[in-house]
């Protein structure tokens, strides 16, 4: 059984690397990546928002509501972490 | 020259990441994993993804050790496996 | 785990880092429009600064300072300072999280609000992650009991 599992792994492992080669190069500027929405990003950032760290304006400006959603999913930890793992002394069930 | 900088991160690395799922001790477990997440944010520095390397030194190396650790304490401090 | 130490090179120490530590934490999120940092960031060395006051100290030493109803209430006030600002542009006129509209409101033109608006985001990002990373860490390190264990 853990031959087979290992053959699996390498099996999806040699799957990713091949996957890999057709990837653009790193820091390509001619990537799909880089043609599209990132230069509009880079050259109106600071006329548009007056911040002059793109990687904030993106985060909590232009995909602001992605980051409420982001916040949210911590708040969300936290209540169900407290509401597992809280046991207060005068708790008789536990 | 840079490439054999990363060469060399890469490998401790990997070390480090092979080292975490094989040893008993949890304990060591969770430093090396605080290791490992240190040196994939030298990798994203080096990289010139400072915001993330920023965010991995402070979520994966720093607070993420000490919630491994003290979930370590609740229960034992060896694997069973 | 955690129980109170007698050590005075630890308590010593750690009396000295943490007002330079949450002076550190503030500094990122505030400066995040100019540098690498943000409110996620800042939070988390904010939570752990207090972390280390759980560790070197005692729970209770760090519940004075920091209730534990003060840190639920953060957890909360930050989501809902994020969701009440966009709430504030839809009763402006514009769309839900669209900042520009906030100079009706604050004394900057229609650009500047923007950076206004994006520095209030992080501090609420901020205080959200900062108690939330307390409240974890003392549920797990105690199990829920929030009093210093017998080791």
């Amino acid at each position: 059984m853990k031959l087979f599992a290992l053959i699996i792994v390498i099996m999806t492992g040699a799957t990713l690397i091949y996957s890999t080669l057709e990837m653009p190069n790193w820091g390509d500027p001619n990537s799909p990546a880089s043609l599209h929405v990132s230069p509009r990003y880079i050259e109106k950032t600071l006329e548009e928002t007056a911040t002059p760290n793109a990687v904030t304006s993106v985060l909590a400006d232009y995909r602001g509501y992605d980051t409420l959603g982001e916040t949210t999913v911590i708040f969300t930890a936290a209540v169900v972490c407290i509401l597992l793992l809280r046991r207060f002394e005068d708790d008789k069930t536990v | 020259m840079i490439w054999i900088t990363e060469l060399l991160i890469l490998t401790i690395l990997l070390i480090c990441a092979v080292g975490a799922i094989h040893v008993k001790d949890l304990l060591s477990s969770a430093i090396l994993l605080g290791a490992y997440s240190f040196l994939m944010c030298i990798l994203w520095a080096e990289m010139g993804a400072v915001d993330v390397a920023f965010t991995e030194a402070a979520v994966g190396a720093g607070i993420s050790t000490a919630f491994f650790i003290g979930a370590i304490y609740q229960t034992t401090r060896r694997t069973k496996d | 785990m955690i129980r109170l130490y007698d050590d005075l090179i630890i308590q010593t120490v750690c009396r000295i880092m943490i007002p330079f530590i949450q002076l550190f934490a503030l500094y990122v999120i505030t400066h995040g429009h100019y540098s690498p940092g943000g409110g996620f960031q800042g939070g988390c060395i904010l939570g752990a600064s207090f972390i280390l006051m759980v560790i070197a100290y005692d729970i209770k030493w760090m519940k004075k300072r920091f209730s534990e109803y003060t840190n639920i209430f953060m957890i909360a006030f930050g989501v809902f300072i994020y969701a009440f600002v966009g709430l504030i542009c839809i009763i402006l006129g514009a769309e839900y999280l669209n900042y520009g509209i906030l100079h009706k409101v604050l004394p900057a033109d229609p650009v500047k609000v923007r950076a206004l608006a994006t520095l209030g985001i992080e501090i609420s990002v901020g205080i959200t992650v900062m108690a939330v990373m307390v409240s974890i860490f003392l549920n797990l390190a105690t199990f829920g009991k929030h009093e210093r264990g017998e080791v």
